[in-house]
């Protein structure tokens, strides 16, 4: 049994985080886990960022994962996937990383400069994290990268006790026909 | 989850994974409250989410979101004094707003029993301030509870419940955001539908109903004994708890979610360093011989309390009376009234305050953040909002100097740049007042203020007829755009929709009429020439002048488009060959589907852009294109 595991969640409002993090906390109950979480929105539809946490395990009280302490950091974007790093990703952790971009305002105002994919690769060596990038060029909809996500997260065994049977079921728990035929198709 | 509403209806008992609003809904079916109202605000509107999945002809309850906070907690009232057991929840400010009559329940017998459920926002994570409503429970002399939990907020409230039935009052459940919203599996019991009692049961010849001069004193006593004997009730409530740990000398007292952090933070304690720990779920009135006991015998005892040190002024008044010699240790550091206790804050105050105990300030291993600055992501207007159209348009009809006062509302977000519009902001519906005043001894800054549709009829109209009665030369442009956007798209009385079905609409304009506002305009948000002129011409006018800037909420109306079949997504593109570089449409009306290259070049992000084509009138060169179905970027 997993005494703690930390996951940290983070992209852009819009990007689907919430159905990601909810996949992930149902997942987890069906293979057994003590699981909490708390999705903290704020003005999410207003395209600013959207963060998700979720912790396993029974030492896990509090629902929020601490700078630092993330075992797993999940980032939608590539700027919100640095960002996620350098504030909670901990040091041996895993980053698992959409890489699309959608420019903050003072990038597209042409006050600051856009974040690179190697800057991110950079900050998982400096971690002597593992980064892993995800990115499907085949997707119908953009909507779907956090399916690819999940994809990803199977196939490379993550979070730790968790299978690819309770990521199938949990999706099962939230949404039905051809929703869920594509999300799982995408999925396999 | 896809079926909610059944579950909530489940009477067998049972578990499930939901966030805290939805344990609480749950609560309110199976304790069986009959009159639910509401006003919506972060972090309490997934309540009346959850009970609106509750299929409609099986609805147990009543619910309603009322026009604002306090008409909410009237109607709440209304049918708690009439014998049916009521609930009203709104967010933390929505008490300021409610609080005139709010204040006056602890005077009153309450047959029905009735729940205020607040949703408080430490670290003001979406509103404008973070007020620990704590203060309110003394001012009313009403029992609070307060669960950090999911799971504590659906036994909470049911105990509210019980004791709102038992003693015929008001009983305050206070939630905050991260409570809210957090998500475990949580256990239910069982609920035994009762069908619905119809009898009018206010009886003002049993009890005195009109608090007025030497009337509000018995009511008063009547307050004052029933919060005593909750006191003493208290002194056993199973929703206290200590732990006892292994250093015999020190314990710690805390409430609310500073609890769970206080447990993580023991978590990384050998046991005989940890100390004891007091958690408090009754926080109003407090069980004094409970806490008396917790400090007896031990040196010190801190006290955990996010926010305002009430906990802390009244143990030590206490104590002091107790002549108590336990060191009690509360806030330190002004820093510890800001902001919520999360787990870093907590572990942090805790190795202040007994730098012996060994916890490490920080989490262990991580090294600080490497040299690449991220910018900063704000919260932006959606893609095709209207409201960034009416900025763009108003903005040419401004002059620099003019002064702009902002509401609240998803419009808010224009006081950021590029924009810069609506630059001063108390709470909801305060715009035009602020703007009146701006307006007095002031005749070379003309002033304009902006104000939401769902606003306009929470707290905007009196300001409105102010303006016209005392004649202020000021102009309003209400932002109208059909809904309750900011908090999630909730109806208001301009939608022609309540929570339970079709209405007649209240229209702003003929509202406007209706209040006396002789100079209206109205344009849709869209045509930015015709608006710019409409606002042009009204800040040129004497008196108070209104023009509606009219769009619909694009993210809602996408996300319906898009649920229907046949739905095709469209995005405009910029055409390379008649770009100029001008960069209007990046960094002047800014619509954030526009990204910026290295080269200079702009392109539309397929993920973001609607294809709305607002933007359309925006460049110098028209070199934005029509329209069309989304292609690769
Ligand atoms: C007293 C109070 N109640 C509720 C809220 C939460 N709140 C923030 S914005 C908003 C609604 C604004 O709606 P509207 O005026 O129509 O503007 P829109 O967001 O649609 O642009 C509400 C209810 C608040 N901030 N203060
Ligand atoms: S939710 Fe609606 S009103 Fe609010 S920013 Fe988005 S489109 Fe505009
Ligand atoms: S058409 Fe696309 S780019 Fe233009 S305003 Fe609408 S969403 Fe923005």
């Amino acid at each position: 049994m997993i005494d703690r595991y930390d996951i940290y969640m983070a992209g852009v409002g819009g990007q689907g985080i919430g159905l990601l993090a909810e996949v992930l906390v149902r997942a987890a109950d069906r293979a057994g886990l003590a699981v909490k979480g708390c999705d903290t929105h704020g003005l999410a539809q207003r395209g600013g960022v959207v963060t998700s946490h979720l912790r396993i395990g029974k030492a896990a009280h509090s629902p929020l994962v601490s700078p630092g302490a993330a075992d797993l950091v999940i980032g939608l974007e590539r700027h919100e996937a640095l960002r996620a790093a350098q504030g909670h990703l901990k040091e041996g952790g895993v980053l698992v990383w959409y890489d699309t971009v959608l420019q903050p305002l003072d990038v597209r105002l042409g006050a600051a400069r856009a974040v690179s994919a190697a800057a991110v690769e950079e900050e998982c060596g400096r971690r002597g994290a593992r980064a892993i990038l995800v990115l499907r060029e085949d997707l119908a909809d953009p909507r779907m990268q956090n399916v690819a996500i999940l994809a990803a997260l199977a196939e490379h065994k993550l979070p730790p006790g968790l299978g690819r049977e309770h990521i199938k079921a949990a999706l099962g728990d939230l949404m039905e026909g051809p929703a869920l035929e594509r999300n799982l198709a995408l999925f396999e | 989850m896809k079926n909610l509403g059944r579950i909530l209806l489940s009477e067998e008992p049972f578990s499930e994974i939901v966030i805290g609003d939805s344990a609480v809904a749950r609560a309110l079916v199976e304790s069986g409250v009959r009159a639910i109202t509401s006003y919506p605000g972060s972090p309490t509107p997934e309540i009346a989410d959850a009970l609106g999945a509750v299929p409609k002809a099986e609805r147990p309850f009543y619910f309603e979101f009322s026009t604002n906070e306090k008409v909410a907690l009237e109607v709440a009232f209304g049918a708690a004094i009439n014998g049916h057991h009521a609930a009203v929840f709104f967010k933390s400010v929505g008490l300021n707003v409610a609080a005139d009559s709010f204040v006056q329940l602890g005077l009153m017998d309450i047959p029905g029993g009735m729940l205020v459920i607040l949703g408080d926002d430490p670290g003001a994570n979406s509103s404008q301030n973070e007020q620990d409503n704590r203060h309110y429970a003394e001012l009313a002399c009403l029992p609070l509870l307060e669960p950090a939990t999911a799971q504590e907020a659906y036994e909470m409230t049911m105990e509210a419940s019980r004791i709102a039935r038992e003693r015929r009052t008001a009983v305050i459940v206070r939630l905050t955001t991260h409570v809210c919203h957090a998500k475990e599996r949580v256990s239910f019991g069982a609920w035994k539908p009762e069908p619905p009692d119809r009898t009018p049961r206010f009886d003002p010849d049993a009890s005195n109903y009109i608090p007025i001069a030497a009337s509000v004193f018995p009511m008063k006593r009547r307050a004052l004994a029933r919060l005593q004997e909750l006191r003493a009730s208290f002194e056993t409530s199973p929703l206290n708890r200590v732990t006892e740990g292994g250093d015999p000398r020190r314990g710690v007292i805390a409430a609310g979610t500073a609890r769970l952090s206080l447990l993580d933070a023991l978590e990384e304690l050998p046991p005989e360093r940890r100390p004891a720990v007091l958690e408090l779920g009754t926080v109003y009135p407090l069980p004094h011989g409970l806490v008396r006991r917790f400090l007896d015998g031990r040196e010190e005892v801190k006290i955990l309390e996010e926010l305002d040190p009430l906990l802390e002024r009244e143990i030590k008044a206490e104590a002091y009376d107790w002549r108590a010699t336990t060191r009690i240790v509360g806030k330190l550091d002004p820093e510890e009234l800001v902001g919520e206790y999360l787990p870093a804050k907590v572990r942090g105050i805790l190795a202040d305050t007994w730098p012996d105990l060994g916890l490490a300030p920080k989490a262990a291993g991580a090294p600080g953040a490497g040299p690449e600055r991220v910018p900063a992501r704000p919260a932006q207007l959606c893609p095709g909002c209207g409201h960034r159209s009416a900025f763009f348009a108003i903005k040419k009809a401004l002059a620099a100097e003019d002064i702009t006062v902002a509401d609240i509302g998803c419009h808010t977000l224009g006081h950021l740049p590029p924009y810069k519009m609506g630059r001063v902001l108390l709470s909801m519906g305060h715009s035009t007042a602020t703007a009146s005043g701006l307006s007095l001894w002031n005749d070379s800054r003309r002033v304009l203020c902006f104000l939401g549709d769902s606003t306009f009829f929470h707290a905007g109209m009196p300001a409105i007829v102010n303006a016209v009665y005392n004649a202020h030369n000021v102009t309003l442009v209400v932002m109208e755009n059909g809904t309750t956007a900011m908090t999630g798209h909730q109806d208001h009385p301009g939608t022609g929709r309540n929570w339970n079905g079709e209405i007649p609409k209240i229209g702003v304009r003929e509202a406007l009429a209706g209040l006396g506002v002789a100079n209206v305009r109205e344009v849709d948000a869209y045509r930015q020439a015709e608006l710019e002129a409409a606002v042009r011409a009204a800040l040129a006018e004497p008196g108070f002048k209104v023009v509606i800037a009219k769009h619909p909420c694009m993210l809602k109306l996408t996300r319906e488009a898009r649920r229907k079949p046949g739905y095709l997504a469209r995005s405009v593109a910029v055409s390379a060959a008649k770009c100029t570089r001008a960069h209007t449409c990046v960094s002047a009306f800014a619509c954030p589907s526009f990204q910026l290259h290295a080269d200079g070049s702009v392109t539309v992000s397929r993920e973001l852009c609607i294809g709305d084509g607002s933007c359309r009138q925006v460049c110098p060169a028209e070199a934005i294109e029509a329209p069309a179905a989304a292609g690769k970027e």
